[in-house]
Parts: C-alpha cells; structure tokens; sequence
C-alpha cells in the first residue's frame, strides 16, 4: 500500500424498507492520504451522514452496503471477517464519532466510568484503574479539558465539554483516522472555535494522523480541512484543495452552494443581494435521470438530462469535478 | 426632533428584566434578561445576537406576551402592550420560529393554515375574497398557489412551510414580524431565499423585523441595527456597520473573531 489512508472506490450503499430503496450513496470515489483532512460539504439529504456511516464499518439496520470498495489502511473492511475488522480496524486504525453524539454519554455513569467501560471492551481484558485514568486524564488534557472531568456527571459539562469528551474516548487508542460528522453543529461560535483547534492540536500532537470531517458549514470546514469533497444526491460532485473549492469552484453546484454562503465580514456589510440555488434537493428515492443536479443547474443543456457526467480528473487526481459543461475548457 | 422620533418607533423596550424562579421550598432564580432597553423603529430590521442561554429568546418571548417581565415595560406605538386587547395586538405582531415543521398541524392541509389567519381579521371577507388574497400573498413571496394549496404540510419543504408563516403573517397585516432564528432548519442553499425575502418586504411594505439569531454573517447581510446580548443583558447595541465593523465591547470582539469566515483562515495564538 502506497500513500492513501482511507480509499474509496465506486462505494454504494443503499438504504431498504417499506418506504422503498433511497439511494444514499451512489457510486462515491474518494482517497485520502495520511496526514491529510478532508472535508465533506453539501446540503442535508445529500448522503454525507450515509457515507460516514459506511466508511464506520457498521452501518445502521437499514442502510445496505451495495458494492464498491473501502480500504483503509490496507483492510477491505466490507470483505474481510467481522472479528479482524473489530479488533485490527475498528479498534486501532479508525474511529468514528457520529452526529449528536455528545448526546449518547450515559446520564448516571461518570466519564470515567464510560472510560473503564471502552478501554476494557476494547482490549478484551480487565484494565488496571489508576493505569488508564492516568492516560486517559492525560489524554484529556491534549483536548484542552482538567483531568478532573473524569469525576463529573455529563450533565455537569457543557456541550463543547462533552463533545470533546467523546472524541477524546474515541481517540484513546492514538487511530490513523477520525470520522468525524457534524461536531460543531450543535455548539456557539467561541465553542466552536475551541474544537476546532482541538481537533487541530490532537493532530499536530500525532493522536491521530488524518481526518474526514463532515459539516454542511463551508466556513468552518474553511478552518481546518486541506481538502474538500462536495456531495450533492449521493455522489460526488467535486474535488480538491479547500483554497480552491472555495476561490475557484469549477461545478455549477459548488459555485451555487459557495455563493450561497452568508459570511460575516468585519469590513462591512457585503455588496450584492445573496444567490441561492433554485429548487429543492431531490428526493434520493427518486434521483434525476442524467446529471442530478440539472433541474437546478442554471447551465444545463439538453445533454445533461440524458448523460451522467464522467468525472474529469486533474492535477494528478486532486481535483475531479463531475459535469460535462466542463468539458470544454 | 424628540417628537419626530417618538412617531418614528414602533417597539420599545424599557429597563426589561425576567427573573425565573425555580423550586418551591429553596426558591432558585435565575436571570433570563436584565435591563433590555431597547426599540425597533417603523421599517427596520434589528437583530439580536448571542450566545445560547443570552436571552435572546427570553425578550422575544416577553414581546410576544407569551411570558410576563419580572419589570420594565414593552411599548408598542407608545403605549403598554398588556393595554392591548390580545387578538388585536396578535394582529399585529407576528413570529415565525425556527422549526417550520413542527409549527402546521400534519392533518390539515395549507389552505387552512392560511384561511384561519383572517380569523384575526375584523372584515370578515367572503370565502373568494379570501382565497384571493392568500394566493396575491403568497405570489408575492415567490410561491406559486398551485404548488402550495391544497397541499399536506409533509409534501413541502422546509424553506416553502417557513415562507407560508411568513405568508400568514402578512394576510393578517401584522406591523412587526418576530423571527427567532427562521434558517438554522433551513439548508444553506435555500437560506438566502428567506433572507432576501424578509429584505424585500422591508423595503416594499415597511414590515419591522426583529431578526434573531446567533449567525453573524446573517445578521450583518439583514440588519439595519444590532443588538448584542450576554448572559441576560444589552452589552453593545448600535447600527450595523459601526457595532460589526468596529465593536467596542470585548465581549462583542471575542464573538467576531470566533466567527469562522469564508474567505480567511484563523490565526491560532
């Protein structure tokens, strides 16, 4: 294995029930290198959550793995015995901290207790007490919190205090990647500020090596992501580096999305009415023919009802952009 | 001068406070809002803006009368707002909320929502007139009737069902449109819909609003003036291009350098 951390290829996931089949993701692609963050952008409902969930390695009761490839760090995790990818995968290579999940803390356990509780599940054996509250206090400290929120109650923490706590449990075991799905969506500006450079410092003191990071808040990806991925109707619209999703946005969509953004700028009050992309986000039960973004595309053409675009790689594959109006240039 | 702007004024706070009191042997207060004194002009856009738990909401509330102020008096066109009969101040003071999909009754259809809205009207219409008001209303919010009447809420999305309150609002007329934190449910791309439309009904009917939100860039995009709160109380307030462009209150400093922008990255010290 050379150089990609986490390596998705032509993933699908589906999601199966009485209500039909939602095509959650649908044929994503995507690398990412050690030492890299990666940001996942797009609107709710694009599948952004979905992917996450399956690159988790567990995904919920009624989301399928359909096919395709996830390598990480080498483990086909969908193709390999459920024991090797919870002990080699799951417990030493990536973690995974869901959205809200500073809501999952038990109420009537103290942190240290949720602590104990981890450290033995993962290892398989009874751990020494003193041993891993001082790790864990230590570890603790990286993120910014006093060894002394190991004796609280969740309810006495704050929620910026709480979601560090639950990433510092999910980032105990030192893992080479972190998924991370909207962990600031729930906190105030200065909280979120403070994660954010957390989880910056957890990576400049190598506790973990990279990161996909998922938010619907371009700007605060802008923060800490090297590159950017935009998702729009289970797939992947555009690649590349996140000076240039931003400066440089080749897709209609990313251009839509990007100029969408309400910015605050201590200069004064931006020039210009805002734009926002007409229409709704399509229902993934039921996605356009062609391109899925034509019916809100303003460039769309005859071709782009028809034909999918074939995804246009650049700079030796750092940037893709998926539509064929861009073709041309 | 003093007269002029007295007319001028459609809402004003004065010295407003709330105190909730929790507990019934060992009373326990705590602060909700202390000293609000503030107004909103005929025409403007005031925005309030912090942190969670600064009493944003506590104020809207008391505007509202859904909550009584511990002191301090809100007046609306100069006089108190508990002198006014309730459906009649209803008329005129509106709110929309932040989650549009729990506001509309899952069993009735839109039509409904927005007919009962004349309720609070005293011209008792006939049911044509009616119809046609809602549909000129909801034309001039850029909804098309035919895509919304007769519809279920469950069918539309969030940005429509959050335009409909705003639809209602304005066939009852109201003079000040309350809105606690209208986009946070809404998706980035249809966002500034919402926003351009509370601008434009500014600028063409004169509706004040009182825009509440903890999005800064939000806030600068809409306002006219801001208001900035901490921990119950009035820490800055000021016209938009003097509070954003230069705060004069650390807290307010501390908040805008916390806001993450698009276009720069942090400087971490």
């Amino acid at each position: 294995m050379v150089g990609h951390l986490l390596e998705i290829e032509e993933l699908k996931g589906y999601y199966r029930g009485t209500f039909g089949v939602v095509f959650g993701v649908d044929g994503v692609s995507l690398t990412l290198d050690s030492g890299e963050i990666m940001g996942l952008a797009g609107e709710s409902g694009c599948g952004k959550s979905t992917l996450a969930e399956l690159v988790s390695g567990s995904p919920p009761p009624l989301l399928h793995y359909e096919g395709g490839k996830i390598l990480i760090d080498g483990f086909d995790i969908y193709h390999i015995d459920p024991e090797v990818l919870r002990t080699e995968v799951k417990c030493k290579r990536m973690s995974y901290v869901p959205q809200a999940s500073m809501e999952s803390l038990n109420p009537v356990k103290r942190i240290r207790g949720f602590i104990m509780d981890v450290v033995k599940e993962r290892t398989g054996k009874k751990p020494s007490r003193e041993e891993v509250l001082k790790t864990a206090g230590d570890h603790l400290k990286k993120l910014g919190l006093e060894s002394s929120v190991l004796d609280r109650y969740p309810l006495e923490l704050s929620g910026g205090m709480k979601q560090r706590v639950v990433i510092g449990i999910s980032t105990l075991w030192n893992p080479k990647l972190l998924v991370i799905d909207e962990p600031t969506s729930a906190l105030d500006v200065t909280s979120q500020k403070h994660m954010i450079k957390s989880l910056l410092d957890l990576k400049q003191a190598g506790v973990i090596e990279s990161m996909l990071y998922i938010s619907h808040d371009i700007s605060s990806l802008r923060q800490l992501c090297d590159r950017c991925a935009v998702m729009y109707c289970g797939k992947i619209v555009e690649t590349g580096s996140m000076d240039d999703i931003i400066n440089n946005p080749r897709h209609p969509y990313t251009q839509g999305l990007i100029s969408s953004v309400v910015s605050y700028d201590p200069e004064g009050r931006q020039k210009g009415a805002l734009k926002s992309i007409p229409g709704e986000h399509p229902d993934l039960r039921n996605p356009p023919p062609g391109c899925r973004f034509h019916p809100r595309c303003p460039y769309a053409k005859d071709v782009c009802k028809t034909t999918e675009p074939a995804v246009i790689k650049a700079e030796k594959g750092r940037r893709e952009c998926a539509c064929c109006l861009r073709l041309d240039e | 001068m003093n007269k002029m702007n007295a007319n001028n004024v459609l809402l004003q706070c004065k010295d407003l406070t709330k105190i909730y009191v929790q507990g019934l042997i060992v009373a326990n207060s705590v602060v909700g809002a202390k000293n609000v004194t503030f107004d909103i002009k005929r025409g403007e856009i005031v925005s309030l803006v912090g942190e969670s738990g600064s009493g944003k909401s506590t104020v809207a509330k008391m505007i509202l009368r859904l909550i009584k102020p511990t002191s301090g008096d809100i007046l609306f066109n100069g006089e108190n707002i508990l002198s006014y009969d309730i459906r009649d101040y209803y008329r005129r003071v509106q709110a929309i909320f932040q989650d549009p999909y729990s506001a509309f009754n899952p069993f009735y259809k839109i039509d409904r929502v927005l007919d009962k809205a004349f309720g609070l009207r005293n011209d008792h219409y006939s049911s044509d007139k009616r119809k046609e008001i809602t549909e000129s209303t909801l034309k001039s919010i850029g909804l098309n009737p035919d895509e919304v009447l007769g519809r279920h809420p469950h069918q539309l999305s969030g940005g429509q069902m959050q335009r409909i309150l705003v639809a209602r609002s304005l066939v009852i007329g109201s003079e000040l449109l309350i809105a606690d934190e209208p986009t946070s449910m809404i998706d980035a791309s249809t966002r500034a819909g919402i926003l351009n439309l509370l601008l434009d009904l500014k600028r063409e009917r004169g509706l004040s609003v009182l825009f509440i939100t903890h999005d800064i860039g939000q806030a600068q995009y809409l306002s006219d003036r801001i208001v900035v709160m901490k921990k119950g109380e009035i820490v800055e307030q000021g016209p938009v291009d003097e509070v954003f462009v230069n705060p004069k209150h650390p807290y307010t400093k501390d908040l805008l350098a916390s806001v993450p922008r698009l276009y720069e990255k942090w400087e971490y010290t």
